[in-house]
């Protein structure tokens, strides 16, 4: 009995915890008031955030755009990454595999060095295509990773019957693999797009001049006092991030059924 | 559907320094059941891997209606698996399994529904035919890759203990329906097990394999009652098997000198000459026992006595483990064949009379 009670209490402390912080900043997105007392419900901010923040949205924009870019290009190295892992037998073959873990356990500030150096010595020019090819780099283990464990998963002779029952490799790869492992690849690119978003240490370090991301951005825009329109856009991308998982988790149930 | 001849050839294969097969070489003939038997580890798998063309051998042939198959690829051998743990299509229904060869060749919708419902209809799972994989038991799962294998029709069928994941009564009954579907069929079936029961029962030849070689090729009836080597009597089914040095040969019949039974008549097909070691075995169930010394002792006929060490009743037979007054211990089953039989009555500690004909004693090896 006591004990219940006890988790109970620690339940509720941790829902607490985790939304109160949420719940403050719905709350202030409808202040009307720019400081920190109640100034009267209003949807000032949110028309401020939609209408006249034209750097919020460009930077907004530069994000959508790395997100879905490098998250796509990282899908597919990835996935057919895992597919040749998976599928043949070579040399180096776990070490391939050791190898690709080791960007996830790095400290991001190495990487972005790293990649700093890396692009300085090429001579690179840092923008929007350094952003892109770092966030690239950073979520391919990640996708290599999720599509790796849904194929091992399956039994290897699942490729040997399609061949036996005549399939080509091609064949075999569009037929059988491919369906087996979509579950694996979109939680694999939907991983790379929410890494990408949110990612501020290692694009601080590649990132130039037109190559703002909204990390950055509102990284920036609080260094001059909190603004009541972050505070809107936050929640928008709460509420986009809450749509986004729930139409994602239909349509892995739907690939599960069909 | 016709079958094809499968003629298997001096072939080898390693994997590294191990010697998975060692000169394999094997004759089946259009339509036969055939079947590849032998411990786990033994190399039938490989074997058959070779000839579905997923292992390349170092050395030999692999031949089909005369043609060598080595250089083609598995997509396009007139053979078709069906593999140990059913590999069925996870994302496919069960229709969608079955059609997938034929969805490969592109047929039109009329012709995949006919067949496909022709070849459910023969392993009867019409009604499952929208389920997913996963929504099947064991058995149906395993008829599935049996339909899903023969929709091909393939002039082969290779199948990779296909009942190993069954419990024993569905082992039974699937056995019988894989008999039937061959008897329909007619194609070439290559069964691999390593239970000797199974293989026993629905081969119309067996291969007996161990350690990457085959040691008997013959009928189940040759390889039950005339075992080649003393690895093939002891692993199908039970037998007693001893050694002995031949004391004297007439026509097929030998006398040997055995320590354990003394003097002992076998025979075979030509018996080796005097002084040679051999060993030599007799079927727990050609082991006659009685209470009484029989009445009637022929030429030839082998009489020993003992004591009961251990009787094992099951019903419809009881085995006797029976320590001869040599101090050596033989295996006798005995039917209960109808109400006066005695062999129920038959105790522990009972001293016992055991007589087999000199005809159910077998030379098998000769031992240097
Ligand atoms: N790909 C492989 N690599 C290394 N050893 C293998 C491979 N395939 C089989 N073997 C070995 O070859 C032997 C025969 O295997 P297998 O043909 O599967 O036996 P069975 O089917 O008779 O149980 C086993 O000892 C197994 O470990
Ligand atoms: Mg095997």
């Amino acid at each position: 009995m006591k004990r219940s009670i006890f988790s109970k209490a620690v339940f509720a402390g941790t829902i607490v915890f985790l939304f109160l912080p949420l719940a403050v900043l719905v709350f202030y997105s409808f202040n009307e008031s720019k400081s920190g007392s109640w100034g009267g419900f209003s949807l000032r901010w949110y028309l401020k955030l939609f209408t006249d923040s034209p750097d919020l949205w460009r930077a907004f924009g530069n994000s959508a755009i790395i997100a879905l870019g490098s998250a796509a290009v990282a899908t597919a190295i990835g996935t057919l990454g895992a597919i040749g892992v998976n599928w043949y037998r070579f040399r180096l073959r776990s070490y391939l595999r050791t190898v690709t873990f080791l960007p996830m356990i790095l400290p991001e500030i190495i990487i972005g060095v790293s990649l700093l150096v890396f692009f300085s010595g090429l001579g690179i020019r840092l923008g929007l295509f350094t952003v892109f090819v770092a966030h690239v780099s950073f979520n391919l283990p990640f996708v290599f990773l999720l599509v790796l464990a849904r194929l091992e998963e399956f039994d290897f002779s699942i490729i040997e019957a399609a061949r036996d029952l005549g399939a080509t490799e091609a064949q075999t790869l569009a037929r059988v693999i491919l369906p087996m492992i979509m579950p694996g690849i979109v939680s694999g690119f939907l991983t790379a797009v929410t890494l990408s978003l949110e990612d501020f240490v290692i694009t601080f370090f590649v990132t130039g001049p037109g190559a703002t991301t909204l990390p950055l951005y509102v990284y920036s825009a609080i260094r001059f006092g909190i603004s009541p329109v972050i505070n809107a856009l936050s929640v928008v991308m709460i509420l986009g991030t809450v749509a986004l998982t729930w139409s994602m988790r239909n349509f892995l149930k739907y690939i599960a059924a069909k | 559907m016709i079958g094809s001849d499968v003629v298997i050839e001096h072939v080898g294969k390693s994997f590294g320094a191990f010697r998975a097969l060692d000169d394999v070489s094997i004759g089946i003939g259009k339509g036969e059941f055939f079947s590849l038997l032998g411990p786990s580890g033994c190399g039938k798998t490989t074997l058959l891997r070779i000839i579905a063309g997923f292992e390349q051998p170092e050395s030999g042939a692999v031949l089909l209606d005369g043609v060598n198959v080595l250089p083609e690829p598995p997509n396009t051998r007139r053979v078709n698996t069906v593999f140990q743990n059913y590999a069925l299509f996870p994302h496919l229904s069960v229709f969608e399994n079955v059609a997938f060869s034929l969805r490969l060749a592109k047929a039109p919708d009329a012709t995949v529904r006919d067949r496909v419902g022709h070849y459910l209809r023969l392993v009867e799972l019409e009604a499952h035919a929208d389920k997913k994989p996963a929504q099947l038991s064991g058995g149906q799962k395993q008829r599935v890759a049996i339909a899903r294998a023969l929709i091909n029709e393939p002039s082969v069928l290779l199948l990779d203990e296909p009942l190993s994941a069954l419990d024993a009564k569905l082992r039974q009954h699937m056995l019988i329906e894989l008999d039937a579907i061959h008897d329909k069929i007619g194609i070439t079936f290559i069964y691999v097990t390593h239970d000797q029961q199974e293989a026993l029962s629905v081969s119309d030849r067996i291969a007996v394999m161990n350690g990457g070689q085959v040691l008997q090729v013959g009928t189940p009836q040759e390889i039950y009652e005339a075992p080649a080597t003393d690895f093939v009597a002891k692993f199908i089914g039970e037998t007693n098997l001893y050694e002995g040095t031949i004391r004297s040969v007439s026509g097929q019949m030998a006398e040997l000198d055995t320590a354990e039974f003394g003097t002992v008549y076998v025979t075979d097909d030509d018996p080796p000459p005097a002084g040679t070691r051999v060993s030599w075995t007799v079927r727990p169930e050609k082991i006659r026992i009685d209470l009484e010394r029989p009445s009637s002792v022929r030429g030839g006929l082998n009489l020993l006595s003992g004591l009961v060490d251990e009787p094992i009743y099951s019903g419809f037979q009881t085995k006797f483990y029976v320590r001869t007054d040599q101090g050596a211990t033989l295996k006798v089953i005995k039917q209960h064949a109808d109400w006066s039989d005695e062999g129920p009555r038959i105790r522990w500690k009972d001293s016992v009379w055991l007589s087999y004909s000199a005809e159910d004693a077998f030379l098998v090896e000769v031992k240097r």
